[in-house]
């Protein structure tokens, strides 16, 4: 794919580098690379990375050394949806290797995998903040909390519900 | 009921909204403060208040308004600290989710006292839906007149933005948060100098965390004696406290500071006791770089006396037989957990967090967890133990940032209170993960409330 902002993600690059004062576009770095992550497929190949790099007019370098220092930004393909299933302390004393291990069996992947339909990513997180909530895991821009096993099988359920639908 | 100066109005339908916030009473103390007060005045009523930040280090709010530099003709910027990361926070979620235009109210007084006409708010990235709600509230915000150009007819300018992290726990700390929201890697500067002198974009800058800047609406509205009646000793007003872990009610619950552990635990207006009527075990007052206690510490402190929910009574002993509020994050054991797994856990949580910069820290949080994993699984022996202990005190106090210390003193705490658990572990390998040491020894007596 070509790895260039459209008209309306291009509106939203300017809408992100207008908050801060002139000279200062780097610091929209961060808010950039969600940008860019979220427009090309959920990952940001070096291709991704050299494209912010220009259009904030900085060094390509400036770029990489961010994209790697943040757990967020993924800089190899995942699945459509990432289960980032928090395994912190205040999680594990609330039961989250059970949830752990039951996503791992209904979906036949390890952490770290994605599965063969291409549908999910399994990756173990620390802290997410919503220990009083737990166990729970991140998927997308949303909190899937209070995990059980019943409510992971209906969130799997789901997700290949709207996956079909589209 | 304790006093409620945050969370009041938190259940009212459609708060959220700028409309319903504003006929609840909401922005009287934009009008207070633009209107009827100075710069110079707000602070003055802040450090009255006795109001201390609410992230974790407790340093008094008015003392460090008070450091801002104002050079001529040099812009100054305050920063909302919202990457709320310890693992057990998650009340600055709450307030942002809920009670938007708190924050917002609480930011707007806060830039007029420190001059700051573009306010930022640094969220941590795991928060993605949190933004559209402060931005909505925002808008809002800006149509009535509150935000943006010449406030209220008043003459002051004020924008606030809202930058999203994008996971990272080391920029929670205050110059690793200002070097992200410059669009750098989190590490943490040298100081000084300090942020009032040099910070963002090497201009004066504030950086306060989110319960903090909320806490500012009250304390205008009341004045800041009133304020400081509320609470006992250095620890006055309310504290937001988020309690997990193995209790009947995990939440969001505000306290006036007076109220024992004991009550917090137990009564129904907080935790609501311990889930399935277990026994307490062990609990992290105060976010988990804080030490673990066992039970008979954490009622009680050395000397016999009940321990309360407030910075003084929490650190009584200190890290002997102590801990901290720190955060306000309160993680609950009960008889069923194990302490090693548990230490591990916040050990590979420090790892990963490490920003790599100062080698105590990057070297040792990996050895930490290193020699943790073997104990647990059973392959540890007892010079691992002493190993452990000798690590963690060459971290503490020899790094950049506290991060380091926030990595060793957990580990520490584990085995000055649980040393006997870590022997166990060693001494049983074939029962270290199939058994629970459960509440033997350490614990005498055990506190079990009628």
């Amino acid at each position: 794919m070509a790895y260039i902002f459209n008209d309306t993600q291009m509106a939203e690059f300017k809408r992100l580098v207008s908050r801060y004062p002139e000279g200062k576009q780097k610091s929209a770095l961060l808010p950039v690379l969600h940008l860019a992550q979220e427009s090309f497929d959920g990952w940001l190949p070096t291709e991704a990375l050299d494209y912010v790099a220009s259009l904030l007019q900085i060094e390509p370098i400036e770029v990489y050394e961010v994209a790697t220092f943040y757990s967020m930004y993924n800089l190899k393909p995942v699945g459509k949806y990432v289960f980032e299933v928090c395994q912190t302390g205040p999680c594990m004393i609330s039961g989250s290797d059970t949830i752990i291990d039951y996503i791992k069996q209904v979906l036949s992947i390890q952490p770290g995998e994605t599965t063969k339909d291409g549908l999910f990513t399994l990756k173990l997180v620390e802290c997410l903040g919503a220990c009083g909530y737990a166990p729970m895991m991140q998927v997308g821009k949303i909190f899937r909390e209070h995990l059980t096993k019943e409510k992971v099988d209906a969130i799997i359920a789901e997700y290949r519900q709207t996956a079909n639908n589209n | 009921m304790g006093v409620k100066l945050l969370l009041e109005k938190a259940n009212v339908p459609g708060i959220r909204s700028f409309e319903v916030y504003r006929r609840e009473g909401g922005y009287r103390s934009v009008e207070k403060a633009l209107k009827e007060m100075n710069p110079e005045s707000i602070v003055e009523e802040v450090k009255k208040s006795g109001l201390r930040g609410r992230g974790g280090a407790g340093f008094p709010t008015g003392m460090k308004w008070s450091f801002i530099a104002k050079p001529e003709g040099v812009p100054r910027h305050l920063v909302c600290n919202a990457d709320e990361s310890e693992p057990g926070t998650f009340k600055d979620r709450y307030l942002m989710e809920f009670l938007p235009h708190l924050l917002l109210e609480g930011l707007i007084v806060s830039s007029f006292a420190l001059g700051s006409s573009d306010t930022y708010i640094y969220i941590r990235g795991e928060y993605a839906w949190i933004p559209d709600i402060l931005e909505e509230a925002i808008e809002e915000a800006k149509a009535a007149g509150f935000l943006g150009k010449n406030i209220l007819g008043t003459g002051f300018d004020c924008n606030i933005h809202v930058q999203r992290g994008a996971g990272a726990y080391i920029c929670g700390e205050e110059t690793a948060l200002i070097e992200s929201l410059e669009g750098k890697r989190g590490n943490p500067r040298i100081k000084p100098p300090f942020p009032a002198i040099q910070g963002l974009w090497m201009r004066p800058t504030v950086v306060n965390n989110v319960e903090t800047l909320a806490a500012i609406v009250p304390i205008i509205n009341m004045g800041g004696d009133e304020y400081a009646k509320i609470g006992v000793g250095r620890s006055t007003g309310t504290k937001l406290i988020s309690a997990c872990g193995n209790i009947n009610k995990p939440g969001v619950y505000e306290i006036d500071m007076t109220i024992s552990v004991e009550e917090f635990i137990y009564s129904d207006e907080y935790c609501g006791g311990m889930k399935g009527g277990k026994q307490l075990k062990a609990c992290i007052p105060g976010g988990s770089s804080v030490p673990i206690l066992p039970a008979n510490l954490l009622l009680k402190t050395a000397k016999g006396e009940t321990r309360y929910m407030n910075y003084e009574s929490l650190s009584d002993g200190g890290f002997a037989t102590g801990s901290m509020l720190g955060s306000g994050g309160f993680i609950v054991l009960d008889e069923d957990q194990c302490i090693v797994k548990n230490t591990l856990t916040l050990a590979r949580f420090y790892r990963h967090e490490s920003c790599g910069q100062c080698s105590p820290c990057r070297e040792g949080t990996g050895w930490m967890e290193k020699i943790l994993y073997k104990i647990e699984h059973g392959k540890g022996s007892i010079s691992d133990i002493d190993l452990l202990w000798d690590i963690q005190r060459k971290i503490e106090g020899n790094t950049i940032c506290p991060l380091g210390d926030a990595a060793a003193w957990p580990v520490a705490a584990a085995i000055r209170h649980f040393r006997d658990e870590f022997e166990w572990h060693v001494n049983n390998p074939e029962l270290s993960q199939t058994s629970n040491f459960g509440l033997q020894h350490y614990a005498d007596p055990i506190h079990v409330p009628a």
